[in-house]
């Protein structure tokens, strides 16, 4: 089941959401739409679903024309930011819904229907909250529940608006990762919104990055880390630096290094074309330590981040000056 | 840094000894008394009035001022303008907070001041509407006289007189309600293939429940007991046009007082009946709402 997006234009009012955004996902593939909020991403995604109107353009379901169609017939799975469980409704009853709505002729016998239920709460690993109601349970039991859900009907596009978005950073990491085995398994094509770059570079195939409405960049997490299109894009994919750097261009052109591409040395081994800089604070807990430094010659805060070992070596304390170079810059045009 | 500061002083208050939160016995007492006085004055006695009344004259008496078959007719006049005003009610309420809470268009405010205009204005004058509109000298007053249809003065009129002041209940009852549910759950059916009346009975309407019913209680109440309207447009034919409250009103001014009170009587009870439904389904929305 492939998902083509073409063209698709939509505005309230005066503020255009989505601008000409033409977007094609395979079958079994996972693709993330991560931008900042306002960008489109879950307008775009409401669009897929069937929720939302496009003004303009057109999408195809397995290469067939769906622009018309209701959400009811396009047989999409969603699962709602805050889950959208039915709240006067068992998890069971929650999960057996879409089957229990179909009419007589489809509509799987009760006992099908009991089953199919018990392996979908099998597979989320809450068989035991079947009897419970949506709000006995934890963020990260709803969150699962809405999938077993969506997924109850053998929907033939999954789609997840900020899946992990209100959850907290560990039950975070264990969902997506099981969303991405879960995907692998179903074979189905998958598009899920996110504003967390961590999280779109980690679970999807491609990740699509918005921004005012249109995509900026396609490709694949590696593609994208290694070459972003624009300073946006660099700018969204992880902590920069603004680097002044002695480019005659700074007029047409800006400069960007990630904190883990300084190198820092003592002031006594600086080399020749090193930046100075004085170190203003230090966070030395987790896998790497992070320095705030303040340039010497403009006045600007730089944030590097150096390994255990090497911070250990420098034996650095705050007041110390250091000697910054920058190992791999990144030139955008203004 | 804001919050600190705020939080600060709250935390303190908590640590102040008991008795200086405390108001002397005297206050406490005196404020108290005051309250049951004023409760006792204004409300318990009237409603024990109207019982002692009542029965003054004994059951028997009682029973026959309630048989008596101008009473009858208008118990039955009273629920049928209730029985057709509530249910009339009940759909046009449902329907415009459901358009009002989900959906975003233009004129939004305006038809929401439009439901509540007959909050706004006086009883009588709602009833003088429907006269100057169907009555004989009303706009359409010729039309009517000629295809020999009565309104005004008669059941229709009364109908119209109590749907129209019982309007609002429903809806004020469930814009709220439904505005703070969102349509999430709505769409989230949709998705799974429901049909646009599956979603609002098998979602919508469990979810609105309580809230609704609230809502037709007072409405009940109010149309069984509305006085103003309905006695502009009602005429007070006895046995033909009078409603319970404007028959507790003829018996009065006849001096029939046990025959007053005795009507009157029903009315209480229904007031009380109202009150408790009201507490419980009130109770009800609350635990739905914190689900």
């Amino acid at each position: 089941m492939s998902i083509e997006i073409s063209r698709i234009r939509k505005s309230y009012g005066a503020f255009e959401a989505l601008q000409d955004v033409s977007l094609r996902i395979e079958k079994g593939e996972l693709v993330a739409l991560l931008g900042p909020s306002g960008s489109g991403k879950t307008t775009l995604l409401r669009i897929i679903a069937g929720l939302e109107i496009p003004d303009s353009g057109s999408i195809s379901l397995n290469d067939e024309d769906a622009t018309n169609s209701t959400a009811r017939e396009r047989q999409v799975g969603f699962v709602f930011q805050h889950y959208a469980l039915f709240r006067h409704l068992t998890v069971a009853e929650n999960v057996a819904f879409g089957l229990r709505l179909r009419p007589r002729a489809t509509r799987p016998s009760e006992q099908d229907i009991r089953e199919r239920v018990r392996k979908l709460l099998d597979l989320i690993q809450l068989d035991w909250l079947g009897d419970r109601y949506p709000n006995q349970l934890s963020g990260g039991q709803r969150q699962r529940v809405a999938l077993a859900r969506a997924l109850a009907v053998e929907p033939r596009v999954l789609l997840l608006d900020e899946p992990f978005g209100a959850l907290d950073a560990k039950v975070r990491k264990e969902l997506r990762r099981w969303l991405r085995r879960l995907h692998d398994d179903l074979h189905i094509a998958s598009v899920f919104v996110t504003h967390d770059q961590e999280e779109a570079l980690e679970v999807a195939d491609r990740v699509a990055i918005m921004d005012h409405g249109k995509i900026v960049q396609m490709g694949t997490p590696a593609e994208v880390y290694d070459n972003p299109a624009s300073a946006f894009v660099y700018q969204f994919l992880g902590d920069v630096n603004l680097f002044h750097g002695r480019a005659e261009s700074a007029e047409t052109s800006v400069s960007y290094v990630r904190p883990y591409e300084l190198e820092i040395t003592p002031q006594a081994e600086t080399a020749h074309g090193a930046v100075l800089a004085k170190v203003r604070h230090i966070a030395a807990a987790g896998p790497a330590v992070r320095l705030e430094l303040l340039r010497e010659d403009t006045g600007h805060a730089l944030e590097a981040e150096i390994t255990r070992d090497r911070y250990r070596q420098l034996r650095l304390s705050i007041g110390d000056t250091v000697g910054v170079t920058p190992r791999n810059i990144r030139v955008f045009a203004k | 840094m804001a919050t600190v500061a705020l939080e600060l002083p709250r935390k303190r208050t908590s640590a102040i000894p008991r008795s200086i939160r405390r108001d002397p016995p005297l206050v406490r007492w005196g404020l108290t008394l005051l309250a049951l006085l004023a409760l006792g004055v204004f409300i318990v006695l009237p409603l024990v009035a109207v019982f002692v009344q009542a029965f003054a004259k004994g059951l028997p008496v009682y029973l026959a001022a309630i048989r008596e078959p101008d009473t009858l007719s208008a118990i039955r006049l009273s629920l049928l303008a209730a029985g057709v005003s509530v249910p009339l009610n009940l759909v046009f309420g449902v329907a415009a907070a459901w358009t009002i809470a989900k959906f975003q268009f233009k004129g939004k405010s305006l038809l929401v001041t439009l439901i509540d205009i007959p909050f706004a204005v006086s009883p009588v004058v709602s009833g003088l509407i429907f006269v100057l509109i169907f009555g004989a000298q009303g706009w359409f007053g010729s039309w009517l006289i000629d295809h020999d249809i009565r309104i005004v003065f008669a059941v229709p009129g009364i109908i119209l007189a109590t749907t129209f002041v019982t309007f609002p209940f429903v809806a004020r009852e469930l814009i709220p309600l439904m505005q703070s549910q969102g349509s999430d759950e709505e769409e989230a059916a949709l998705t799974l293939g429901a049909t646009g009346w599956q979603m609002f009975f098998k979602i919508t309407l469990p979810n609105i429940k309580w809230g609704l019913l609230y809502g037709v209680v007072l409405c009940t109440a109010r149309a069984l007991g509305e006085f103003g309207a309905v006695s502009v447009v009602s005429g007070h034919i006895r046995g033909q046009t009078n409603t319970l409250p404007l028959h507790v009103e003829i018996l009065y001014n006849e001096y029939n007082y046990s025959g007053a009170f005795a009507v009157a009587s029903l009315l209480s009870v229904i007031a009380v009946i109202t009150l408790t439904l009201k507490k419980f389904l009130e109770w009800k929305t609350k635990e739905g709402a914190s689900k």
